[in-house]
């Protein structure tokens, strides 16, 4: 634990030096931006937003670091709101109405918390079926049971896609915890931990080598800052990195490369995914909570379609249980 | 003691109202400044005002008061204390036959009093599929009796769908109330040409909402 402590501890400053080389980046640019006489408003956006940006991971880094501070209680509380919140700007976009209420009270104040505390009981036989199969079979009963056919197919679809992507999905972040590697007792925060980091600083990569070299878009009906030159840049400089952090895992070098390039691939195809819903909807964020970000799901959709993938993987090579 | 006590329940009803609804505010037409204002909103829920007043800064929370109906806020001991103290409502005899006071003049001793006022012009829950229900004439008389006083229009999105009528459990969903620009006011206008405008004013804010609000399947 001590090891695993002063891992962490290493991590963490290593990220908050990142943060501090981002934010000093950040303000010289704000700083010449002011000196110049003529700027165009566009630009200055850009630069207002990157800040915000910063600041907000600043907060994210410090409240992750203190849910990981506070052992499985804390980070399950983490994620079990972060899935809450999530839900909530997912569910804001469907097509649901009336007659799914008693489904959708269901899906917030029943199935999210029993899968949390399934994870939080360590029943892997359980809270890796139990919304693929139980609720996917209970919430359309909940809706037939309310008697209205209008768009029954959609509303009972979507919801069951909500509940997956923001709550299943999401809750195998903290199920890394319940692995059992042998050599690696103590130390399954810093798994969650490797993946974050990875993920995230590919999103953030990607963002950078957009904007630096960006030419070629990906899709440019999904998303109009996605371009093969921030993508590949991206993912390969992330896995580069992800490699590097090896020794806080029970990988080696090439398999912590490998597990990186997989995350970040997984992780890209949620940011398209999720965008191609926002698009579908005809809105630019999923909500509003984080500054500069848009919504809890805007910044997590990677994390959220790499994690089961991970958890999988590390599962069925490392785990023993 | 009960001054205490309201403080602490509105604290509670405002936390409340932000974790499930996260509900954050558009000042679009106008800022949010200590003028002397009558919003005038939608109405889907028993839940509007509050998330009108959820958005509004601390110290305009303390000078604002919406109008409701005294038959539901005079229910139950509970409602009567949320009503009168926790939200300081002006309480207005819904039903002609039964009334001792005119709303009208009720609203107006408020504004005297200093104090803005969150209104609903509907003047019931609209709990149909229409975007509005057609006005009632209380906010022309209201607008006439004060011509000094701002006219925001303001649209809560979302709610209806929390806490559809007859539900017990909320559910949690983003909602968003947009405050547009107030109502310019024309001399001599008459009481439809105006009920038409102000209509029009909150319709056009829903507009705008469309990309998030409209229930159509495409």
């Amino acid at each position: 634990m001590n090891e695993s402590r002063s891992d962490l501890l290493l991590l963490l400053a290593g990220v908050g030096g990142v943060l501090v080389v981002a934010t000093l980046i950040g303000q010289w640019l704000a700083v010449r931006q002011r000196g110049k006489a003529s700027v165009a408003e566009a630009q200055v956006s850009v630069v207002d937003n990157l800040n915000a940006r910063i600041n907000a991971w600043w907060a994210m880094v410090i409240l992750i670091g203190l849910a990981f501070m506070g052992g499985k209680a804390g980070v399950i509380i983490l994620f079990g709101f972060c899935s809450f919140a999530a839900l909530r700007e997912f569910i804001t976009l469907t097509q649901t109405r009336r007659d799914d209420h008693w489904a959708l009270a269901a899906a917030f104040f029943v199935v999210l918390p029993l899968q949390y505390a399934l994870v939080w009981y360590e029943w892997y036989g359980l809270y890796s079926i139990f919304i693929p199969v139980y609720a996917f079979l209970l919430l359309p009963m909940l809706a037939a049971l309310r008697g209205s056919t209008r768009h029954y197919l959609v509303r009972v679809a979507e919801t069951q896609w909500a509940l997956m992507i923001c709550v299943f999905c999401a809750s195998h972040v903290p199920a890394l915890l319940t692995l059992q590697i042998p050599g690696y007792e103590g130390r399954q925060v810093l798994l969650i931990a490797y993946l974050v980091v990875v993920v995230q600083i590919s999103d953030v990569l990607q963002y950078v080598w957009g904007k630096l070299l960006g030419k070629r878009r990906i899709a440019p009906a999904l998303s109009p800052s996605k371009t093969v030159e921030g993508a590949v840049g991206g993912i390969l400089s992330a896995t580069l990195i992800g490699a590097m952090l090896w020794w806080i895992t029970p990988f080696t070098l090439w398999q912590s490369a490998g597990m990186a390039l997989a995350c970040t691939l997984m992780g890209f195809m949620g940011g398209l995914v999720l965008s191609a819903i926002k698009r579908d909807r005809g809105v630019k964020d999923w909500g509003h909570l984080i500054a500069g970000h848009g919504g809890f799901i805007d910044r997590m959709d990677s994390v959220l379609f790499s994690a089961p993938v991970f958890f999988h993987l590390v599962r069925y090579g490392w785990d023993v249980s | 003691m009960k001054r205490a006590l309201a403080w602490l329940s509105a604290s509670t009803i405002v936390v409340f109202a932000r974790l499930i609804t996260a509900v954050h505010a558009r000042w679009q037409g106008c800022e949010p400044r200590a003028v002397q204002r009558i919003y005038f909103a939608n109405h889907c829920s028993h839940g509007d005002f509050v998330l009108l007043w959820t958005v509004l800064p601390a110290a305009l929370r303390q000078t604002t008061r919406p109008v409701a109906g005294s038959d539901y806020w005079s229910g139950s001991r509970l409602k009567r204390f949320i009503g009168r103290d926790v939200f300081r409502s002006v309480l207005i005899e819904r039903n002609p036959a039964q009334r001792d006071q005119d709303p009208v003049a009720q609203m107006v001793q408020a504004l005297d009093a200093g104090d803005s006022l969150i209104v609903f012009p509907e003047g019931t829950r609209n709990t149909g599929d229409t975007r509005l229900l057609p006005f009632k004439s209380g906010l022309y008389h209201l607008a006439e009796s004060r011509t000094d006083v701002e006219l925001v229009p303001v649209w809560i999105s979302n709610l209806n769908r929390v806490l559809p009528k007859g539900e017990i459990i909320p559910i949690p969903l983003i909602c968003s109330v947009t405050f547009g620009q107030p109502l310019t006011r024309i001399p001599a206008e008459g009481k439809a040409a105006f009920l038409a405008r102000a209509e029009q004013s909150l319709l056009a804010l829903a507009m705008q909402e469309a990309g998030i609000d409209d229930e159509k399947l495409p």
